[in-house]
């Protein structure tokens, strides 16, 4: 008894050992390092964000011009990164769970094009696909003034593609209430023939009125609201107008101007990142489905069920559960690796950020440190998000 | 006669059944394999056409790549220069000697017997390191000393790679071991070490080696470039390693320690004899996909400025002389990457399933 | 875990070992960690060469020739100063910086001397911790176009696509000169001057916009230079010149002394030439500068020959500039502001004495 106190004060002591030694260590560094900015007179905090930015970022998705402050561009920065992460991982989940499947479709051809692909697109470096992609993207497409079209509002050209955007004008705010106001009214109604249909369902086991015959009465309480909104949007579409005006892309001296430009670099990152990304996909979804034994298959055959159905219903859901975590890891490398962005001048967090403010600034430190905590912050969102939908997955089973 | 019309038809019924089992064997597989023909026709002449029919092999300037296809006089010409990068010519033998002595090392674990191994796998995995720097950085046995600026190429990549691996290995076995301990701040520290290291990417780790890093040095303390690097590479890799091996350790079943434990055997004996013996054995392949992993991310150091095998291509491919050949290039990298994964991703492969066949008659079912 | 009790003892050999290995690190750190800054120019001695920060590719400047050895302006530089050091001008390692590393690498002493087109400005001098020695080469941002977009001022490039460098002065004075003049502009930034090239060759961008001496410098590895004409507009103030780390007041003497001896050299008209002749010098002001007078050297920590040995392997600012950026090399760019002062340019040293 007295053995096991003494060795667990031991344990505990020791740990205490290692957290100051740990401690120690990082008060030395960090004491050094406020010794080494002192000395070499480098401004220190963060009161840099607060600064004027004055240069110009090509692509943002909030409004950004070059008297926002360093803060702002953090921002700006953020977005795009998020907008690359989130376009890879829809984009790489659909290629890589087609090529998943192919990989094991009985036709020869999809099969080993499927295999051929996984091998060579693992197996070389992201960088490298990048730079290629980029070059590919680039090259074929023609200069701004043989820019290739559709109907002279979307256009194509080495700029960027260039669509259409929709801009407020006088008749928006009329149509914002309008619309705003009828839409209330259709839940109010919807919320109260729920309530209806509950407790009439409960009334209904107990008088013997069929459940189909409410369903029938809401079904055609809906499709009367759903009549009556699009009455109310022609008479105003006749009466006040277009709610919004669009804003075409127009030819300048240069370019294009108006509308939205999706730039070059944009479309290469995730092409990239989505074509590397489901080469790995791919491979997870292969084996997660060979995962699921062979019965089940059989089950599914026996039963009827035609081979897409017994995939989307019987083999998927099975092979979800395996699936699940190493796709999770997949979707945190696409992020991560969306920081390459700054080889092509993509400007997402680490290209404008950690590149051009922190060399505006000169604050490496707390740049670097605020860089690392977004992306350490995005992982562990990503892993939370992916374990919640693990977890209603499985309670749905 | 009969016999000659036999042996042709009974392959083309043979054909016919196999393209009907494999291409035609429903209306939607019909469709699918048809559209895949047309993409192949589509894609792959012209392919064919730029990397060999068009393409110019012989020669000696850029002004003699006339054709349309690719230029490979490019390549051949910094071939030296894509291996060896700015290492000085007349010590590249250095190189080529210690790759020489590595393949011999393996060499004799694979021709010695068992009862030598045990004395000889050792010294020659302590020995190789210090050869090899001695061969590549010199100041030894009068070799001369090639600063680590001039190191560059495929040669700096392997090197990158390699030593953070072999360097991660025994902090990612401590981190595993440290997750996996009953000492809940040990186990907390770990933990919060590997997966602060997983959820950043390489590239800040690496800007951080490079110019942030030496902030919270001392000054007159000047650590190598290429030191800090490799240094922050094995942190990066070992996080992800850890992972791999704690893998493995819990794949262990619980009644091997228990033995041990019912044997006498101390903590330290368990492990060294019992668990990581057992545990290393079935993350080889996880190991080696890690290693995969890590050979292609040394591409990005080109960012932080040093000349691994893709920066040198890139850096050739803006001589002035040799404009607008950046594509093949990046192909030949791409190439040289491919064939190093992708023997490695077999060599993994091959382990797993040798490690199951291995596995399958032993394990019982529980 | 029935095996979680007698397990525990021996794990704490692990704790105890790691304390153990902590206690000793600890120690040694201690005992190196106290904050000493020691002299750069001890250390450039102690190490035996000299750390110089120069540009990734910049033909004229600094470039990597194909057998790994750099040449250029700014690497002249550094050779001065290792020459004045050690009278050895191969005692230099160069450091490629892009321009998003230079300062960081500067204020973390991974380079003694950041000699890498850098632009002298107030708020670099003052929150970035260091210090500019000098001016090396007045300069100033212009616009490179294609000649068949028929553009011919920087005033009609409204709406135009620009391609540069991140982390340089050159965003923040594009940004300022369109809005200053009401246009719109698209920045395109890249790390390095090769991939903007790059860009700009396949298309990306309508205009490159770096320092004149950059657009000179990056014109001549263009497919066909005389498809491009460089705008007449420069649109900012560009002193370039090598930058050191603050605190060290001493190294800061040696960077900018070295800087003005290649100026003074061409203003005594002491060429490397006239160095070889071995005639002893007669008028004082040479002899001063040559160090057979007077000990300028010695209080800079240095020999009191160290100029006459930077001259003689190098040769005076002049000559520097003519091999090459002026007559002798490609670029050929006229010296106009970088002329000495007596010969109406901006380049003045002040007096050895």
């Amino acid at each position: 008894m007295l053995i096991k106190q003494t060795t667990k004060l031991r344990a505990w002591l020791y740990q205490a050992l290692f957290i100051i030694g740990i401690i120690g260590i990082c008060w030395l560094l960090i004491d050094t390092l406020l010794g080494n900015l002192a000395h070499q007179g480098i401004v220190t905090g963060l009161d840099f964000l607060d600064n004027n930015a004055g240069f110009g970022v090509i692509f943002s998705l909030i409004d950004y011009n070059e008297s926002d402050s360093y803060g702002r561009v953090f921002f700006v920065g953020l977005l795009n990164t998020l907008l690359v992460a989130g376009l890879g991982i829809v984009f790489s989940t659909i290629l890589g769970f087609l090529l998943g499947i192919a990989r094991l479709s009985h036709n020869f051809l999809a099969r080993n094009i499927a295999s051929a692909y996984i091998g060579l697109f693992r197996n070389v470096p992201l960088l490298l696909h990048l730079f290629f992609w980029y070059f590919a993207v680039l090259q074929p497409l023609p200069g701004p003034k043989q820019s290739l079209h559709v109907a002279d509002a979307l256009f194509l050209n080495n700029r960027g593609l260039y669509i259409p955007t929709l801009i407020d004008n006088a008749n928006t705010t009329i149509w914002q209430y309008t619309i705003g106001i009828s839409l209330i009214i259709i839940m109010l109604f919807l919320i109260s023939a729920n309530k209806r249909k509950s407790s009439a369902t409960s009334s209904a086991k107990s008088s013997n009125i069929s459940d189909n015959k409410i369903s029938e009465k809401t079904n055609t309480k809906k499709g009367t609201l759903l009549l009556l909104f699009i009455c109310v949007c022609t008479l105003l579409s006749i009466f006040v107008g277009s709610p919004y005006d669009l804003n075409t892309p127009v030819f300048g001296r240069f370019n294009f101007s108006g509308g939205t430009v999706i730039i070059p670099e944009l479309i290469a990152l995730v092409l990239a990142l989505s074509l590397y990304t489901a080469a790995y996909i791919a491979e997870i979804v292969r084996a997660g489905i060979e995962s699921v034994p062979n019965g089940q298959k059989e089950a599914a055959n026996s039963l009827g069920l035609s081979p897409s159905d017994s995939l989307r219903f019987v083999i998927i859901p099975q092979a979800l559960r395996l699936i699940i975590p190493p796709l999770t890891n997949q979707y945190l490398n696409l992020t991560k690796n969306s920081s390459l962005a700054a080889a092509i001048a993509y400007p997402d967090l680490v290209s404008i950020f950690a590149g051009t403010v922190l060399n505006q600034t000169g604050q490496a430190v707390e740049i670097i440190g605020i860089t690392m905590l977004v992306y350490l912050s995005i992982s562990i969102a990503i892993s939370l998000i992916m374990s919640l939908y693990e977890k209603k997955s499985r309670w749905n089973q | 006669m009969s016999k000659a019309i036999n042996t042709t038809i009974i392959p083309l019924k043979y054909c016919i059944q196999w393209m009907y089992k494999n291409l035609f064997s429903s209306p939607i597989d019909c469709v699918i394999t048809l559209s895949l023909c047309l993409f192949i026709t589509w894609f792959f002449p012209p392919l064919l056409d730029w990397f060999i029919l068009q393409a110019t092999f012989i020669g000696e300037g850029s002004e003699q790549c006339t054709n349309d296809g690719a230029c490979w006089i490019f390549v051949r010409e910094f071939l030296p220069q894509f291996i060896f990068g700015f290492y000085p010519e007349e010590s590249r033998w250095r190189l080529v000697t210690a790759v020489i002595i590595a393949i011999l090392f393996i060499g004799i674990q694979i021709v010695f017997k068992k009862k030598y191994l045990k004395i000889l796998t050792p010294t020659l995995i302590a020995s190789y390191p210090i050869i090899a720097f001695i061969l590549l950085y010199g100041g030894a046995f009068g070799l001369d000393i090639i600063e680590t600026h001039q190191w560059g190429g495929l040669f700096l990549t392997l090197v990158i790679a390699i030593v953070g691996i072999a360097g991660a290995f025994p902090l990612g076995v401590a981190l595993a071991l440290g997750r996996q301990s009953n000492l809940p701040i040990i186990r907390a520290f770990c933990r919060l070490f590997i997966e602060l290291w997983r959820g950043v990417p390489l590239i800040t780790v690496l800007f951080m080696a490079s110019v942030m890093l030496p902030l919270f040095l001392p000054q007159g303390l000047d650590i190598d470039k290429l030191l800090r690097v490799l240094i922050c590479i094995m942190l990066f890799a070992s996080a992800y390693l850890a992972e791999v091996i704690r893998g493995g350790i819990q794949s262990i079943p619980s009644g091997q320690q228990e033995a041990a434990t019912a044997l006498g055997l101390s903590y330290w004996h368990t492990t060294r004899y019992i668990i990581l013996p057992q545990a290393l054995q079935h993350v080889i392949p996880g190991i080696v996909n890690t290693f995969i992993g890590l050979f292609k991310d040394t591409t990005l150091v080109l960012i932080v400025g040093l000349f691994d095998f893709l920066g040198i291509v890139q850096a050739a491919a803006t001589n002035p002389k040799w404009l607008g050949h950046a594509i093949e290039g990046y192909i030949f990298a791409a190439f040289v990457f491919w064939c190093f994964c992708f023997s490695m991703s077999r060599f993994s492969r091959h382990l797993e399933q040798r490690s199951h066949l291995k596995a399958k008659p032993t394990t019982h079912p529980t | 875990m029935t095996s979680a009790q007698p397990l525990a003892s021996p794990r704490i050999n692990l704790t105890h070992r790691l304390t153990k290995t902590t206690s000793v690190v600890l120690l040694l750190l201690s005992s190196t960690l106290s904050h000493v800054y020691a002299s750069t120019l001890g250390d450039i001695k102690e190490k035996g060469y000299v750390t110089c920060g120069v540009s990734q590719s910049l033909p004229g400047f600094s470039y990597i020739e194909k057998d790994g050895k750099w040449s250029g302006l700014d690497v002249d530089f550094c050779k001065a100063l290792a020459t004045g050091i050690f009278n050895d001008s191969a005692k230099v390692r160069y450091s490629p910086l892009s321009a998003k590393e230079r300062f960081t690498a500067l204020q973390s002493g991974e380079i003694d001397v950041l000699s890498r087109n850098t632009t002298w400005t107030a708020s670099r001098d003052t929150s970035l911790g260091v210090h500019f020695a000098g001016v090396m080469y007045y300069d100033g941002q212009g616009f490179m176009v294609r000649k068949d977009l028929g553009v011919n001022s920087a005033l009609e490039l409204d709406g135009a696509t620009l391609c540069t460098n991140t982390g340089t002065t050159t965003e923040l004075n594009m940004s300022d000169y369109f809005r200053a003049n009401n246009m719109q502009y698209k920045p395109v930034v890249f790390e390095k001057y090769d991939e903007v090239l790059a860009a700009y060759e396949a298309g990306r961008c309508d205009v490159l916009s770096t320092d004149q001496s950059g657009l000179f410098s990056q014109r001549i590895r263009l497919k066909d230079a005389n498809a491009h004409k460089i705008l007449p507009e420069i649109i900012s103030k560009e002193p370039l010149g090598p930058a050191v780390r603050q605190g060290d007041d001493q190294w800061f003497n040696i960077v900018k002394w070295t800087l003005y001896a290649l100026l003074e050299a061409e203003e005594l008209n002491i060429t490397k030439k006239s160095l070889m002749l071995k005639k002893l010098p007669t008028k004082p002001k040479e002899r001063r500068f040559l160090g057979y007078d007077g000990n300028i050297g010695e209080n800079l920590g240095l020999s009191n020959a160290w100029a006459r040995q930077i001259i003689q392997t190098l040769g005076n600012y002049g000559e520097i500039y003519e091999k090459n950026i002026g007559k002798h090399s490609r670029l050929n760019i006229p010296r106009n502001h970088n002329n000495l002062w007596t010969q109406g340019g901006l380049h003045y040293a002040p007096p050895f004495r």
